[in-house]
């Protein structure tokens, strides 16, 4: 291969001889930097929203170290889990602080990922031609429910124990085979040790394994359409003489060191939580999950993890069992027609109009509201008011179509700029 | 060119594409049949194992200490069973709900026959249920008294689930504006005398449910 002579930036490459040259020829580490990191290029004008891919990537790696050392010590099963949780906590020396980063960890990566995908509602980044990226982050977004969801279990708490009969019953709204899939989903006439143990299997192996494979393909697809930006302008359409694009620049060593002075915050953030305040006052661990799996008392009131509670308070609007299922899953799948409903010639939301912006601000306030509704109890007025807010979240997607279209545009400029 | 001359050397045969299509779809269709066979073990692995199974077995509960108006709660199958003893006052309310009721005769809930009737039991001083909200499962509280203070001056007494509302009378029976749509399950049962309550089994006699 002629891969000496490309060399054009003059870093150590192919072309050197010795043991770097050698796995060069036989693993094209250097051809890999180059085409992805050091002339991979992205846009300029980079804000405060593009920190939040790295860090989700930061936190899945602190999940996966803290879950690889929480496994050596938690012992599953109906009878075991809930202790060796508390011997974790007190007696397996930092074992509290490994729970702490791991449990804290979870609703990290939902803070992350939540304005990750704002960021592209904000600014179009889900339009052509980065369709598949979204759906891929969104394939993310659902993966990392089910493995938050199945890790909420494992500790067998109370609040463990009805989350789990709850969330494995909406299986059951499913027409026909309902209810025999919700005996298989458990393995037995109700949540057991079958169940724990099948969980446990799902949370340390299988869905990881899916979501690193679907990271790996997220990655692929940023790094083939690359990175959108706040104003939406195709970065790739203007080039100089040698290909570079004029408002790009190299992922390293810019944006690595923008990014690590994202994640330096983020830690300072996470550390004071986990050393400080780890429950966050009942909202990212529950007061009924520090009593053991209880099949005979329910925990009053009982909610779902924060993260959860948008969906949860649709679910809950609806006075129906089986309209209410559907209603929460359409609120979710809604995400991943975005590309498709959205018919605005421009991305960003800077060039749109007000009616757009109206939507997504009302979109913003609904999904906000339906969080704090859905960690009510189930009462009035929380009821009706999740009914009220139910409406934008569901008016902002399917009436995109429509607005998206008729709303006035400004002129989009052939450059990217800068807002402070 | 020199391979064309050894092409001429050696004369391939002619390729049979139909041969080729036909194979590479008989092959393909063999791997599928294969892999779904392949599942089923992994499958049928979820369901209940054979101690899941036999732990599932009709139990027997004792009623000689059950008085009026109380409660107890028995489990069978890892569901906790609600059996109620009412008196007549309460019996003779029931049909007082019924224009507040999503299904007041039990047509679209779960029961067995002998329990599809206004009092959804085979016996009118004792209510027997499943005491799992059929809203998404969680277990409803007892709210017996008329007029609670949580829930109203208009309550006739009844049971109300925590996790999402839903609301039922004293015959399990579900109230309009709840989340649940169908009536709390009825399991079957049976008497083995006036005082021995027989949980998962239609009659004394018949095999398990």
């Amino acid at each position: 291969m002629a891969q000496g002579s490309l060399d054009k930036s003059g870093y150590r490459g192919a072309s050197r001889n010795g043991l770097w040259a050698w796995i060069n020829r036989r693993l094209p580490v250097d051809a890999f930097l180059r085409s992805q990191v050091l002339e991979y290029y992205a846009p300029k004008n980079f804000n405060f929203w593009y920190f939040f891919g790295s860090l989700a990537l930061v936190v899945l790696v602190l999940q996966l170290l803290t879950g690889i050392y929480l496994t050596m010590f938690y012992k599953v099963g109906a009878t075991t889990s809930f202790d060796s949780v508390e011997f974790i906590m007190r007696e397996v020396p930092f074992g509290w602080l490994i729970r702490y980063l791991h449990s804290t960890g979870a609703s990290a990566f939902f803070i992350a990922v939540y304005l990750h995908m704002y960021r592209s509602l904000l600014y179009g980044s889900y339009k052509a031609p980065r369709e598949l990226l979204w759906l891929f982050g969104m394939l993310i977004y659902l993966t990392l429910m089910a493995e938050a969801f199945l890790g909420y279990v494992l500790p067998w708490g109370n609040m463990s124990y009805w989350a789990a009969t709850v969330i494995i019953n909406l299986f059951g709204t499913i027409p026909g085979i309902g209810p025999g899939l919700v005996e298989w989903i458990r393995g037995d006439y109700g949540v057991a040790d079958a169940t724990l143990n099948r969980f446990f299997s799902l949370h340390v192996v299988a869905v990881p394994l899916i979501l690193l494979l679907l990271v790996a393909l997220h990655l692929v697809a940023l790094h083939e359409v690359g990175s959108n930006n706040p104003d939406g302008v195709e970065i790739k359409d203007r080039k100089d003489a040698r290909g570079k694009p004029l408002d790009g620049i190299p992922f390293h060593p810019y944006y690595t060191v923008k990014d690590i002075v994202g994640v330096c915050a983020f830690l300072v953030a996470l550390a004071i939580v986990v050393f400080f305040v780890p429950t966050l006052g009942d909202v990212f661990l529950e007061k009924a999950n520090f009593e053991p799996a209880n099949p005979l008392s329910t925990p009053d009131p009982i909610s779902p993890s924060w993260y959860f509670t948008p969906y949860y308070a649709i679910l809950r609007a609806v006075p129906d069992q089986r309209i209410g299922a559907l209603l929460m899953l359409i609120a979710v799948m809604s995400f991943f027609f975005l590309p498709w409903l959205d018919r605005s010639p421009v991305r960003s939301m800077r060039y749109r109009g007000w009616i757009s912006r109206l939507f997504l601000a009302l979109f913003t306030i609904s999904f906000l509201g339906l969080m704090y509704l859905g960690m009510q109890p189930a009462q009035e007025p929380y009821v009706t008011l999740s009914r009220i807010f139910a409406v934008p979240y569901f008016l902002y997607f399917w009436l995109m179509p429509w607005y998206s279209k008729i709303d006035r545009v400004k002129p989009v400029p052939e450059r990217v700029t800068y807002h402070g | 060119m020199s391979e064309v001359g050894a092409m001429t050397d050696h004369p391939q045969p002619e390729i049979d594409e139909g041969r080729r299509k036909f194979l590479t779809v008989a092959t393909g269709v063999t791997a599928a049949v294969g892999a779904v066979v392949a599942a089923v073990p992994f499958v049928a692995s979820w369901t209940p194992s054979e101690r899941a199974r036999a732990l599932g077995a009709p139990v027997e509960v004792d009623l000689s200490k059950l008085q009026t108006g109380q409660m107890i709660t028995p489990t069978w199958r890892l569901k906790p069973i609600y059996i109620v003893r009412r008196d007549q006052a309460m019996v003779d309310k029931l049909p007082q709900n019924d224009n507040r009721l999503k299904d007041p005769k039990s047509q679209s809930s779960i029961q067995p026959e002998y329990a599809r009737n206004e009092m959804r039991s085979r016996r009118a001083d004792l209510l027997v249920l499943i005491g799992i909200c059929t809203h998404l499962g969680c277990l409803p509280k007892q709210f017996f008294d008329a007029g609670d203070p949580v829930l109203g001056a208009d309550w006739p007494g009844g049971f109300r689930c925590p996790c999402h509302g839903s609301r039922f009378d004293l015959a399990g029976r579900v109230f309009d504006g709840s989340p649940a749509s169908t009536n709390l399950v009825v399991p079957p049962y049976s008497f083995r005398d006036q005082n021995t309550l027989i949980i998962g089994l239609d009659s004394p006699e018949k095999g398990a449910a």
